[in-house]
């Protein structure tokens, strides 16, 4: 077998592109450095971000949008850690991610050395996995094991901390073969993805004798690429399907079985049905305690089965009566095949159908009517930025009430277009996100949506995204307020309102937007809000913020109280009447 | 055989983990983290060098015994895991303890000792040190018995288990 001579930072960067690496986000610096040097040799791209967090959620929207693993690398100590809060976000969100870290030299780690900080120590609850690379000749087989262990199984970051020494070309300790042939050695690593055959007969078996099941779908769902499997399933068997936050796209909110979001801020149908179901069919759902609300009153009557690939999750949270260890795909098809082979069961929904039918004429989502001297109302808003952009465009949240209006009010038709910090709700996701987007996506519309306070955490990547042009557009809902705490603090704490009020005119988002080379609009007038979208999408060649000042004392309906049970649903005022 | 009572509070895993740096912290960490009790832990090689043993004490009041299993079974480097089930391991634990042993009660001390299968390791002046091979519930025992003569200091390692052979193994 023959070998090249070549340095740890070339055999970096070389096997970077072996994985199909096409884009890099990241920021150098001195421990780094060394790699950065091959990097201008190679065809991967490198997007100079202005913050390190905003390069791991840019890689956490490109895996989103384009199924393919995000990578970002960083330089150590500061670097890193300021890379923690992303890989956190990815982690709870098995969002496929790879981040390369630089690292002191092997010699020096473990002295206190400038810029040296302990990264796989910080990174090892937040990431999937993550290694501490020695030498030089291992990187190639490090690096092709990280890629198999975030894109494989329950998908998730993982980081590869290198040491200096081993890829600068000045070091001898960088001296290493390059060989085509890179054995993996991951002994302990089986992501097994088979289904057991009994397992989905008994699921059938659930299946067609329930009268009011539901398909509680989750992120998993997308994941899996299931999400046509899924449709096979509810059409065939013609069960209603609630998509949860993570997997909003995963079945489309056009079709007549589609109830919409479920838990703490879902429409009243979806929870409801949840809650009166006999049978909850999870599948790549984790029963977050954003959706179950008080566990011991969620769905009390309800059977489970629930499909999952990481068997820690079955019987994590609720005990499944029938648990499934497998990808989703696999085991919704084969769930199909079992149903079309022996039957769909005979039980009698009839009943149930119009229950669900009746609660969704009587609770819609609904908000009160616009008066002139108002502020906008953030929910129209949304309404005509869905109304006005194409089908498929991609949407990014930041994460507040303007995330669960764009939640509600957006109509998703096709999965990978929506994009949010589901798991560990991360103000300011949204920008960077968008961008990531983008980057993998350039054909397609990208529109972020956005808070006044998640704005200012990171729309300095906005600079990014006009340097680099990703002409994405940003749609700030401006309420002046870190609105999703102010509705917090006027629902549950009196109305004594403590530390949520940003500010009415500072910082003037429109100049900053400009200052930052993007195209920028105020609207403050409902009359205006469609011209202003209308322009934004015509342009594409720089990105668009639009401030929309919206009104403060809009809150999110309907609400689960936290620690009351799904039953108790809050329904907005104008439903408040209505025979449950 | 002396087969001590099970105790069915704590169960035992044997976790053959990569033999790489910072697998132990992984471990801990995720007992940690997740809220998991450990009432015992071992470490050593194994006759492989690439692996280690860990034999991790579960206390069973903070999670169940799936959950602990499963969020183990998910670290990159734990390669096995095996559950032995009180009733069907063997245990052992090692003590060693240096206890006070004025002349006139050395007799009733080494007595005691025999009795239990144990050894002296060394003698002084007016103390003994002493070392105890056993079911950690002997362990537990003798060091009841122990205390009465006044113990200066004791190291335990924590139990290190295997399956109960079968029959025809
Ligand atoms: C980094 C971070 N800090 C704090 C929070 C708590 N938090 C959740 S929503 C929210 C308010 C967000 O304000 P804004 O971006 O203006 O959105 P709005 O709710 O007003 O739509 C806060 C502070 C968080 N989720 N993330
Ligand atoms: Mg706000």
């Amino acid at each position: 077998m023959t070998t090249t001579p070549m340095d740890g930072g070339q055999a970096l960067i070389r096997a970077l592109e072996n994985e199909g690496v096409d884009l890099l986000f990241g920021l150098p610096g001195g421990a780094i450095l060394p790699v950065y040097d091959p990097l201008i040799d190679s065809s991967i791209r490198h997007v100079l971000v202005r913050h390190e967090q905003g390069a791991g959620h840019m890689a956490s929207g490109y895996a989103h949008a384009t199924g393919r693993p995000g990578v970002l690398m960083v330089t150590s100590g500061p670097g890193a850690t300021n890379a923690v809060t992303a890989l956190c976000d990815a982690h709870l969100d098995s969002v496929p991610m790879v981040c390369i870290t630089g690292q002191v030299p092997v010699g020096a780690i473990g002295t206190d050395a400038f810029q040296e900080c302990d990264t796989t120590g910080i990174t090892m609850s937040v990431t999937k996995h993550n290694f501490l690379v020695t030498e030089a000749q291992d990187i190639p087989r490090v690096v092709k094991e990280a890629f198999h262990i975030a894109t494989t199984g329950r998908p998730g970051p993982v980081l590869v901390d290198i040491p200096k020494d081993i890829v600068d070309p000045g070091n001898p300790a960088s001296a290493m073969e390059w060989s085509d042939d890179i054995e993996m050695d991951l002994p302990g690593y089986n992501p097994d993805t088979g289904v057991d055959k009994a397992d989905i007969a008994a699921a059938a078996d659930l299946i067609r004798s329930a009268e009011r099941p539901v398909l509680y779908v989750g992120g998993g769902i997308l994941k899996a690429r299931a999400a046509e499997a899924l449709r096979q399933l509810a059409e065939l068997t013609g069960i209603h399907v609630v998509t949860t936050l993570m997997a909003r796209g995963a079945f489309p909110d056009s079709h007549d079985l589609c109830l919409g979001m479920p838990g703490m801020h879902g429409n009243f149908t979806a929870v409801t049905a949840m809650q009166e179901a006999d049978l909850l069919v999870a599948l790549g759902a984790r029963f977050d305690d954003r959706v179950t609300g008080r566990l011991d009153g969620f769905a009390p009557d309800a059977r489970i089965v629930h499909v999952d690939i990481d068997s820690a999750e079955l019987g994590k949270v609720r005990r499944a009566d029938v648990a499934i260890r497998g990808d989703c795909r696999v085991a919704i098809e084969a769930l199909v095949a079992e149903l079309q082979a022996d039957g769909l069961g005979d039980a009698d929904r009839v009943a149930w159908r119009s229950r669900v039918s009746g609660w969704q004429e009587r609770f819609p989502l609904v908000y009160e009517a616009w008066v002139p001297g108002q502020a906008l109302k953030p929910q129209y808003v949304i309404e005509r930025l869905r109304d006005l952009s194409p089908d498929d465009t991609i949407v990014a949240s930041g994460v507040g009430q303007h995330q669960m209006w764009a939640s509600q009010y957006w109509n998703f038709d096709h999965p990978y277009t929506w994009i949010n910090s589901g798991g560990l709700g991360t103000m300011g996701y949204a920008i960077p996100a968008a961008i990531g987007a983008k980057a993998g996506m350039p054909d397609r519309m990208v529109w972020a949506i956005d808070g006044d306070g998640c704005f200012q955490m990171t729309a300095q990547e906005l600079v990014t995204a006009t340097v680099e042009g990703f002409p994405i557009k940003v749609a700030l809902l401006n309420n002046s307020y870190l609105g999703m705490v102010r509705q917090w603090q006027e629902m549950f704490y009196d109305e004594r309102y403590s530390e949520v009020f940003l500010s009415k005119d500072v910082p003037d988002y429109k100049m900053w937007a400009q200052s930052m080379g993007c195209e920028a609009m105020r609207v403050d007038d409902p009359d205006e809000i469609d011209a202003a979208i209308t322009k934004a999408n015509e342009i594409d060649d720089r990105p668009v913020v639009i401030d929309f000042r919206v009104m403060a004392e809009e809150k999110v309906y309907p609400m689960v109280p936290s620690g009351a049970t799904n039953s108790d649903l809050v329904v907005p005022p104008l439903q408040a009447d209505q025979p449950r | 055989m002396n087969v001590a009572e099970p105790d069915y509070r704590y169960h035992t895993l044997v976790v053959t983990v990569e033999n790489k740096s910072g697998v132990l912290a992984r471990v801990a960490g995720l007992f940690a983290r997740r809220g998991f009790n450990i009432e015992s832990l071992a470490v050593a090689p194994t006759d492989d060098d690439r692996f280690s043993r860990l034999t991790i004490v579960v206390d069973l009041e903070s999670a169940p015994l799936d959950q602990v299993v499963k969020q183990l079974d998910k670290l990159v480097n734990v390669v096995e895991i095996r559950e032995l089930h009180p009733g069907s391991a063997v245990e052992r634990e090692l003590m060693i303890v240096t206890v006070e042993a004025e002349p006139d009660r050395r007799d009733e001390l080494v007595e005691q000792l025999d009795r239990a299968g144990g050894k002296v390791l060394s003698v002084g002046a007016d103390r003994m040190m002493l070392s105890l091979v056993g079911p950690p519930k002997r362990i537990d025992e003798f060091e009841n018995l122990l205390r009465p003569f006044g113990i200066v200091e004791l190291q335990r390692t924590g139990r290190v288990a295997l399956a109960v052979l079968d029959e025809d193994a």
